[in-house]
């Protein structure tokens, strides 16, 4: 299985390569500048840094690929000893795909949706093996061994859709190790998928890595994931490599202000404080000027460093840095400061949901003829959740768990099947949009996850805020202009702002704008979906400290959706876990996040990662998709590692209350126990 | 007013000038534009610069050949061409240009509100649409046409009508698109109107696609008028008219092509220029429309 390197040199160098594009003035920009990398056999390197910052850009030209309209302005990439921009189209393709293979972000996308899973991976041996045809159909269940999926015989009969998205990148590995690549380029292959199924591959990876002795390239934002796969990381900003060095020079006391920067700007499950945000965002391509390219950014800047570009300098420990100022560096802290939970809370209720239940199954036309219930199963049920004013509720849950919906119902888009939503204690919001009144429409602002999404491309931000404020202040002129312009000050947005439209804003600029239009109503209550995950994490950890910032003004209420379950933990009051639509667990955040859990909790818990390379996450539990909740019994039941027996499929598990206010849905006993010794 | 003032740069005004620039630096827009516009400066001032009366007969000159008094010869009641031809796209120019904003107009806004509707409502309306459809135009037309009587005040109304049944569902797909996005959703859960939905979030974002697909139902309208002019249901003689001057001229072709082949020049120019106007249009407002199925 193990393909033996060719010689003791690297399997992918790249010597000062550039990639630019032209203008349309004519110039020529740079968005990789001067990259010098070499990764040896059986080597994993990381490649990390913001969107922007040209680290797919640097991955594609290891294949020899650049998009559409970039040029390589100096420099070369061998991948053992070939010349990659030197060769033809059909010497390429002998390369691609077999010695060298690439796996895309997103693999749903990249199998063709109408060949069975079997036959494409079929397709890769046929066209990159030198197997016989005869063995293939063998080799195919093989590989689906490797990358442990169950019953191979099965999955490969089977089409991508019928797949989950972890399955599905699975495949996508499995159809990369069909070459017996000797190197391979990994472009953000677990963004997007769940913490729990994100650890499973990436503990497959580091597995595959050590079995076939594969050189890996990984590419992605998360530091997390970067240290648990990756031998050296090297950090990319504004095209250029920045710091690199072995996993623990990078990610323990990194020596360059951005990695520094980067590191405290993310949420971290040990901290309790809010992550601390990178201000500013990185210049344009092109837009460097002569001196370091994180000038403007950088705390510990000097003359020299406005007007001296730094070199790649190696440092004592081996790690090399493009900075100045190398000793300075450690005066940068690596953690955030702000205290999100101390804060007075009022006793009065701002929401009371009581016994929620929401289904997506419409009864069909012979259903209504003959009267059927097809609502036994409901997607979301028995939530029964109250939020005093001001406080945050975080929910947290893997996708599927009914975050959003319950979110969806409250905003009145969802029409719960039946339940009660109520604010302040004893206002109920009529379930459907329609029917509620103005007042309790401004009580409620939902925020989106993504801004490029939920803000009109064809509005400006003076008509994006303005619609609240027309809407439910029936404001105009002078006083509508001079309260947008106070909405974009308590976002920390000037007014040259209010004529520019949302696609000339950054995304987190825009998602600041979205949190502005909510904030325009003056809400009781802010509902947020995700709002974070779009965003890079330096921004996010902006948009973390502005929340904090309008509740701490405002009074506001939050329920604060989110898959990461470190986010929830830097912002929440109290958590909510929930699974299948179910509540498994609720209470103070250091209640959920301590010792005493459910088992979903300890699941989801345990599959967070660290930006630690010593860190290792426990999987306690297998990252099967489950469709729809059980009928009856626990709705955790199936993936269990605590299952005690039949009394979980038969009987719905009572609700357990430990400290004040923290709740657990489960048959066990001996889940307080850990908190005894 | 510092502020109100800098809310006109990124306006509507600023953004049609640049439209007509990016059309114009396209080698087939410019060329597309040109045509255009001269053709309706021609429908403008050609009554002052044509070398004779458009009724004005010459019995000595019938069907005769191009020569230095009548550049494109004459017809076969010894008309000139030449000056037939120039004026021949004025009464198509006026009614189609009306016809087709109306039909634009009419068709997008009931597609849009369907759109936002949905359900039976939608379901039902689709129905009707594709009844229409599926019969011959030329059809439906001359139904109309017959019953009412030609003339501009029924034409018309007639095109724009059932030129307008196709964009309903140009619009509606439009809307589609547009009403499963998060904004709506946002502004619905604001608790804003329908029709402030379908004015502020919808419209804007459908405006572009409708004003492609108005470019392109212009031309085939201008067809479909110029055959109902050479069937002898459209502009009612002397008028000069392209469609009712190769009606007329048909039977002379081989003798005298130019009675033919002058108005079809005319109209053929008039449309691809107008064809070639509307691609660029799309690429400049970003829609490709090779990328749409045909509808």
């Amino acid at each position: 299985m193990t393909t033996p390197p060719k010689s003791n040199g690297p399997i992918i160098a790249v010597d000062g390569l550039s990639v630019g594009f032209r203008s349309r003035a004519g110039a020529w920009l740079p968005v990789l500048r001067d990259i010098t990398l070499s990764v040896g056999a059986g080597e994993s390197i990381g490649l990390v840094g913001e969107s922007g910052s040209g680290k797919s850009t640097l991955a594609l030209a290891m294949m020899g690929y650049l998009k559409t309209g970039l040029h390589v302005l100096g420099g070369r990439v061998d991948f053992s000893g070939i010349d990659m921009f030197a060769q033809d189209r059909q010497s390429l393709e002998k390369v691609r795909g077999g010695r060298l293979a690439l796996i895309p972000q997103n693999s749903g996308q990249s199998l063709a949706p109408n060949l069975r899973v079997g036959a494409q991976i079929g397709e890769a041996l046929r066209l990159h093996s030198a197997l016989p045809e005869a063995r293939h159909a063998a080799r195919v269940l093989d590989l689906l061994n490797q990358v442990r999926l169950p019953d191979p015989a099965s999955i490969a009969r089977r089409y991508p859709h019928e797949l989950s998205g972890g399955q599905q990148q699975r495949v996508a590995i499995a159809m990369a190790l069909a070459g017996e690549p000797e190197a391979l380029l990994l472009d953000e292959p677990t963004t997007g998928l769940d913490v729990t199924t994100q650890a499973h591959i990436l503990e497959l990876l580091r597995d595959l890595a050590r079995e076939t002795g594969m050189a890996m390239v990984y590419v992605s934002h998360d530091l997390g994931a970067i240290a648990r796969v990756c031998d050296r990381v090297a950090v990319m900003y504004a095209g250029e490599v920045v710091l690199e060095g072995t996993a623990a020079q990078v990610l323990r006391d990194p020596s360059h202000p951005y990695a520094r920067g980067l590191l405290a700007s993310i949420p971290k499950l040990s901290d309790v404080c809010l992550p601390r945000a990178l201000d500013g965002r990185p210049p344009p391509p092109g837009g460097a000027g002569d001196g370091c390219a994180f000038v403007a950014r950088c705390a510990i800047a000097t003359e020299r460093c406005m007007v001296d570009r730094p070199d790649l300098s190696r440092l004592a420990d081996g790690a090399k840095t493009r900075c100045h100022l190398p000793q300075q560096v450690r005066s940068i802290p690596l953690s955030g400061e702000r205290n999100a939970q101390q804060r007075q809370l009022p006793a009065e209720l701002s929401l009371s949901l009581g016994d929620l239940a929401i289904s997506y199954a419409r009864p069909g036309f012979f259903d209504r003829l003959t009267g059927r219930d097809t609502t036994k199963v409901a997607t979301v049920e028995g939530i029964d959740i109250v939020l005093r004013q001001g406080e945050t509720l975080g929910l947290v849950g893997e996708s599927g768990s009914g975050k959003s919906t319950i979110l969806k119902s409250i905003a009145g888009l969802l029409p719960p099947l039946h339940g009660q939503i109520a604010l302040r204690g004893q206002d109920d919001l009529p379930p459907r949009v329609e029917d509620r009144s103005a007042k309790h429409l401004r009580d409620v602002q939902l925020i989106f996850q993504n801004p490029d999404e939920s803000l009109n491309p064809r509005q400006t931000i003076a008509q994006i805020l303005a619609q609240p404020l027309k809407l439910y202040f029936g404001l105009s002129g002078q006083a509508l202009i001079a309260r947008t312009t106070a909405l974009l000050a308590q976002v920390r947005l000037g007014a040259h702002y209010l004529d520019r439209l949302p696609s000339q804003l950054s995304g987190g600029e825009k998602q600041r704008i979205a949190v502005a239009r909510a904030f325009a109503a003056q809400p009781e209550l802010v509902l947020c979906d995700e709002i974070t995950s779009a965003l890079d994490v330096s921004v996010q950890a902006a948009v973390l400290e502005l929340l904090d910032d309008l509740r701490r003004e405002n009074g506001t209420s939050y329920i604060f959706v989110s898959h990461d379950l470190a986010v929830v933990k830097a912002l929440s009051d109290r958590v909510a876990v929930l699974y299948q639509g179910r509540l498994c667990e609720i209470g103070p955040t250091v209640d959920v996040y301590g010792p005493t859990a459910h088992p979903y909790t300890e699941v989801l818990l345990g599959a967070v990662l660290e930006p630690d390379p010593d860190f290792v996450p426990s999987l306690s539990a297998s990252d099967v998709v489950e469709l729809s909740p059980p009928a009856r019994g626990c709705p955790f039941q199936r993936r269990c590692p605590k299952r005690l027996g039949a009394i979980c499929d038969q009987t719905a598990p009572p609700p357990k209350t430990f400290a004040a206010g923290h709740t657990i849905w489960c048959h066990r006993d001996d889940l307080a126990a850990p908190q005894l010794s | 007013m510092a502020v109100t003032s800098t809310y006109r740069r990124a306006g509507p005004v600023q953004r049609f000038w640049g439209v007509i620039k990016d059309i114009c630096s396209r080698p087939s827009g410019a060329i597309g534009l040109a045509l255009v516009f001269a053709h309706i400066a021609l429908a403008l001032i050609g009554p002052f610069i044509v070398p004779y009366e458009y009724t004005a007969m010459n019995a000595a000159q019938m069907l005769s050949q191009p020569s230095a008094a009548h550049w494109l010869g004459t017809d076969h009641l010894g008309r000139d061409t030449l000056t037939r031809t120039l004026l021949g796209g004025r009464e198509a120019i006026l009614v189609t240009g009306i016809a087709t904003p109306l039909a634009v107009l009419w068709g997008g806004l009931v597609g849009v509100f369907f759109g936002l509707v949905g359900g039976r409502v939608d379901d039902v309306l689709m129905r009707i649409v594709d009844a229409f459809l599926s019969l011959p135009w030329i059809l439906k037309m001359l139904v109309l046409i017959v019953t009412f009587g030609t003339g501009i005040e029924v034409l018309i109304p007639t095109l724009a009508f059932f030129y307008g049944i196709p964009v309903i569902r140009i619009a509606r797909a439009a809307t589609h698109d547009v009403v499963a996005r998060d904004f709506v959703q946002a502004a619905r859960a604001r608790g804003h109107g329908r029709f402030t939905i379908i004015w502020q979030e919808l419209l804007p974002n459908v405006r572009d696609a409708l004003l492609v697909e108005g470019a392109m139902r212009w031309s085939w309208m201008l067809l479909a008028f110029s055959s109902l002019s050479f069937l002898g249901f459209g502009v009612s003689p002397p008028t000069p008219d392209w469609g009712l001057m190769i009606a007329d001229a048909r039977g002379f072709m081989s003798f005298s092509p130019w009675g033919v082949i002058a108005p079809m020049i005319g109209l053929s120019s008039l449309i691809i220029g107008i064809n070639l106007s509307a691609d660029a249009l799309a690429k400049a407002l970003g829609i490709d429309r090779a990328q749409k199925a045909p509808v």
